[in-house]
């Protein structure tokens, strides 16, 4: 047994009761990270020699994360450390400062030891289109991890390190950890400071993290959630600490789930047996719902809205998308590009910069954005946003949390036929992880079974700024569950 | 043929603030580039901005000064264009929900009143700015992200001379609500323009031509050379091309920058990492209720109140610091248009020459309510007041040091002067046995006489009463 195969809580008594020094886990943490590499390809940079500086360095404190080892999505500004996004644009980016969610890691004395893969600048569900190449599932190499926090998911998952963070602006962090066999979670918007979290879209972008418990996810939440100056986005103060209050008990919460995307009905034709499985696994976590004493209930909802989610998701997020990352120009930063006058050396350097995939998002922002064109589709699509998030507001005033399966497979193979975005099995069951975007609600997906060896898992949406609810919900879960703490390829503990 | 022009503005002036509209960097003046700078300025990945209170006040007081509506919340949206001076590919601007809409501005031109309507006031972030070279352009930073206000007119200006009058009270305005240094030599005060002909007496405006970013002492040059460009297209049967120009300082002509067609589609859209800001009512009484008197309202105030010329009040209200310094000497009691005399030819007469500004002025207020109560109270002539004012100046004393020092002091006591008189008289009894009324002249030699036994210090009043009587008994004796 390796303590680095522990949760946060035992490795951290594990350094109080001096059975094991932060050097000792930092650099157990690099090695792996090595090792696995070439397997599974979860950092762009492995920063051995800061971590182990940084190791020396750190101060004693009380926070659970002090001497615990971590990974950082690479669209996270890291002073001195190379920065990329997984885009070639940005292959060679040092910045110059610390995004807050950097400094405060800092602060409690977790040390990084490396910057993680994503689907380039964020944008993609794959793990696949990252500048340095695939990431791959560490449950099954022929299968994806998913994305876009593709290698902070991998990172936990296959044991390099307990904890890690990401981003998630659809789905980023819980599609992923559904694959992964892991806990993802995005806070409220605004508990986390988005300074220095390079921009997808802002309005849905959610700093969050990946660990293998519900606890641990606590733990690094208490660490850095906070308000900041620096976003004027950000929350207020709180003042609790989740990791205090987790007691999983969720006597006479009321949960509900939404029929329409689980009426099998409504996936005629698209049904295999996997999908079956899923539903199959969903109504054992219902039962444990209420064998935990959860009032579990049906919710309808009009199918239009439903359907309209993905459409309104890929509107906003490519039209703001587009704006925030007009600065990649190589005019400040980045690869210079050549021309004969300024228009031609900003458009060599974002042709080059960019992969087809991301100047297709960017060709759609712009589409929508265009004068003739914003009424119709991008406000239209503000529009839906808002009537979405109206009715689960109003549903959360009956409810603390709807639940969900988190995918309808398990992560699928490299080399799948495309999926068919016009499903009702894409529409309605791939992409309701947005509508905590949308409302910015907490939202955190566990691991709820397997498939052919391979994770499935929930998803468990609360109102705004109820954070600590919905993790005691999924705390109380996961004890049930029995996937609680698992590392791909190791025997449950 | 003869045509009506029809001129709208797009002001942009540079607001002053500790630091910039969205970062913490100093919002200052720096010949040395890229000094007041921050990775926030530069556009670096993962910024975001905060936006300045103090900007958000200045903005709303202009508003309000400008009797604009002003919106329940501060929005900002983003403006989308690449240029290298725009490092994040946006400027953050308000196009939705301005501070100010639908406001106006009453302005002098002439001797007449005029209303210029303004569609809308708006906070924004300057640009950088960028150094051409043969083969290369420098960017310096410094000014990026100041925060700049964008005033908006309705197209209602009809001649050269109404823009100018209209720009100059803005400036004005600027100056008098403190929020801007408007220091047009740094280009903090720039204009886009817009003009159109149309033939004389048409109910339809013409095509619109903007000239872009024009320093404001270039507007009245870009403009004569614009509109006598369009006059003379038109002259020639050719139409005039909706179309954006730029001026060019060293020709003073304008040239096309890009046609209708290649107009920019700026994609505005609400900046979603600003949450709407709160402008509460406290604030925008608190706004309003610190708006000082306005230039105008106190131009026509002095023509109505205190009887002085257009031109009087219009070059005392033009500086705020000039008015207050005229005002507070006339609450003092003191006769408006003598005041209106002292300042607006000694006072400016003499700050002109010093190269210095009313605040630098060694002559205060009080020392010139302490003058002018010497010339009202007849204790010295305005000939010897001009001479003590300077005298004041020079040495920096106050009126009453220098009258006592150099014994400037009239007499005005009838019996102290009548002493002199009366030893004038001893001296000159020959002429003084003579004494005819009927002629004048002869008074006038005795007064004379007197004033220069005197040293110049006799009353000339005083003296002559009391010349009259004594002359009298001195020819009937």
């Amino acid at each position: 047994m390796s303590y680095l195969d522990l949760s946060i809580e035992e490795m951290h008594e594990a350094i109080i009761n001096g059975k094991i020094t932060p050097e000792e886990l930092v650099k157990e943490s690099l090695q792996r990270a090595k090792e696995y590499q070439e397997k599974y390809n979860s950092f762009v940079t492995i920063t051995e020699k800061e971590a182990i500086d940084e190791v020396t360095k750190i101060k004693k404190n009380d926070s659970y994360l002090y001497g615990i080892p971590c990974a950082i999505k690479d669209n996270l500004s890291t002073k001195g450390i190379l920065t990329t996004s997984s885009s070639n644009i940005l292959k060679d980016y040092v910045p110059c400062f610390d995004a807050t969610v950097v400094s405060k890691l800092k602060e409690s004395g977790s040390v990084s030891i490396g910057k993680t893969v994503l689907d380039e600048l964020a944008m993609g569900g794959t793990g696949t289109t990252g500048h340095t190449g695939v990431v791959r599932n560490p449950w099954n190499k022929e299968r994806l991890i998913g994305g876009s926090s593709a290698g902070s998911c991998a990172a936990v998952a296959s044991g390099i390190v307990p904890f890690a963070i990401g981003s998630d602006t659809g789905d980023s962090i819980r599609k992923p950890a559904i694959y992964g066999g892991i806990v993802g979670f995005k806070p409220t918007y605004g508990r986390i400071s988005r300074y220095g979290l390079f921009p997808f879209a802002c309005s849905l972008d959610h700093v969050g993290c990946f660990a293998r418990n519900v606890k641990d996810i606590a733990y690094v939440v208490d660490a850095i959630k906070g308000h900041d100056d620096k976003d004027m986005t950000s929350l207020e103060n709180d003042n609790v600490k989740y990791s205090d209050l987790l007691d999983g008990n969720v006597k006479g919460k009321k949960v509900f789930y939404i029929k329409e995307i689980m009426d099998i009905n409504n996936y005629e034709g698209e049904t295999d047996k996997e999908l079956e499985e899923v539903f199959k696994n969903f109504d054992t976590v219902l039962e444990k719902c209420r064998e935990l004493g959860m009032e579990v209930c049906e919710e309808s909802i009009d199918i239009r809205l439903l359907k309209a989610i993905f459409s309104t998701y890929m509107t906003i997020s490519c039209a703001e998308a587009t704006s925030n990352n007009s600065n990649l120009t190589g005019i400040q930063f980045g690869p210079r590009g050549e021309g004969k006058n300024i228009e031609e050396i900003m458009f060599d350097a974002r042709t080059k910069g960019f992969s087809e995939l991301i100047k297709r998002r960017f060709v759609l922002g712009s589409y929508v954005l265009q004068k003739e064109n914003q009424e119709k589709l991008f406000l239209n699509a503000g529009r839906i946003r808002r009537l979405i998030v109206d009715k689960f507001n109003e549903l959360f005033e009956k409810y603390d949390a709807f639940i969900l399966p988190g995918s309808s497979s398990i992560a699928p193979k490299f080399q799948s036929e495309n999926i068919d975005k016009l499903s009702n099995r894409y529409l309605l069951l791939e992409n309701h992880m947005a509508i905590g975007n949308f409302g910015g609600m907490p939202s955190i997906t566990i691991p709820s079974g397997k498939i052919d060896n391979m994770p499935i898992g929930i998803c468990i949406t609360g109102r705004a700024k109820d954070d600590l609810n919905v993790l005691n919900i999924a705390y109380a879960l996961e004890n049930v569950l029995g996937q609680k703490g698992q590392i791909a390829g190791k025997e449950n503990k | 043929m003869e045509y009506d022009i029809t001129i709208g503005l797009e002001v942009h002036c540079e607001l002053k603030s500790t630091s910039k509209v969205f970062s913490p960097s100093p919002n200052a003046y720096s010949e040395k580039p890229n000094t007041n700078i921050s990775v926030i300025d530069l556009g670096f990945p993962g910024i975001l901005p905060v936006v300045n209170k103090e900007s958000i006040k200045k903005a709303l007081t202009v508003a309000t000064a400008l009797n604009c509506e002003t919106p329940e919340y501060m929005i900002f949206d983003r403006k989308n264009y690449y240029y290298p001076d725009l490092p994040k590919g946006y400027q953050i601007t308000q196009m939705h929900y301005p501070v100010g809409t639908n406001g106006y501005l009453d302005i002098y031109v002439e001797d007449k009143v005029k209303r210029i309507y303004i569609h809308d006031t708006h906070l924004e972030e300057d640009t950088a700015s960028l150094d051409h070279y043969d083969k290369y352009s420098l960017i310096d930073y410094n000014r990026c992200g100041v925060p700049l206000l964008e005033t908006v007119t309705e197209p209602c200006m009809h001649s050269i001379d109404e823009a100018l009058a209209f720009l100059e009270s803005l400036k004005r305005l600027f100056l008098y609500t403190d929020v801007s240094d408007v220091k047009v030599e740094l280009g903090q005060l720039r204009c886009d323009i817009n003009v159109s002909l149309a033939p004389k007496g048409s109910n339809e405006l013409g095509v619109k031509v903007e000239m872009k970013n024009i320093i404001s002492y270039n507007v009245k040059m870009a403009l004569e050379s614009e509109i006598k460009r369009q006059i003379q297209e038109l002259n020639n049967n050719r139409a005039i091309v909706k179309e954006t120009r730029r001026y060019d300082e060293a020709t003073m002509q304008t040239y096309r920058m890009r046609s209708k067609e290649e107009a920019i589609d700026y994609k505005y859209f609400i900046e979603p990492n600003i949450p709407p800001i709160k402008l509460t009512n406290e604030l925008k009484k608190e706004v309003k209720e610190s708006l000082p008197e306005l230039a105008f309202s106190k131009i026509t105030r002095y023509i109505n109140e205190y009887g002085l010329s257009l031109v009087d009040a219009k070059t005392i209200a033009k500086d705020k610091d000039i008015a207050n310094y005229y005002e507070k000497i006339v609450t003092s009691g003191k006769d408006p248009k003598m005041v209106s005399n002292w300042v607006t030819t000694r006072v400016l007469g003499r700050l002109s020459k010093d190269e210095i500004t009313i605040s630098e002025f060694n002559f205060t207020e009080d020392k010139m309510i302490e003058l002018l109560d010497f010339i009202e109270s007849g204790k010295i002539s305005t000939k010897q007041a001009k001479d003590i004012f300077y005298k004041c100046i020079e040495e920096n004393k106050t009126p009453k040091k220098v009258v006592k020092e150099s014994g400037m002091e009239q007499i005005t006591n009838e019996e102290e002067i009548r002493k002199i008189v009366l030893e004038v008289l001893e001296e000159n009894s020959d002429v003084a046995k003579d004494y005819n009324p009927e002629k004048g002249r002869m008074l006038d030699f005795f007064i004379g006489q007197t004033m220069k036994k005197s040293r110049g210090k006799a009353n000339p009043g005083v003296a002559t009463k009391v010349l009259k009587e004594e002359l009298l008994k001195y020819a009937n004796r």
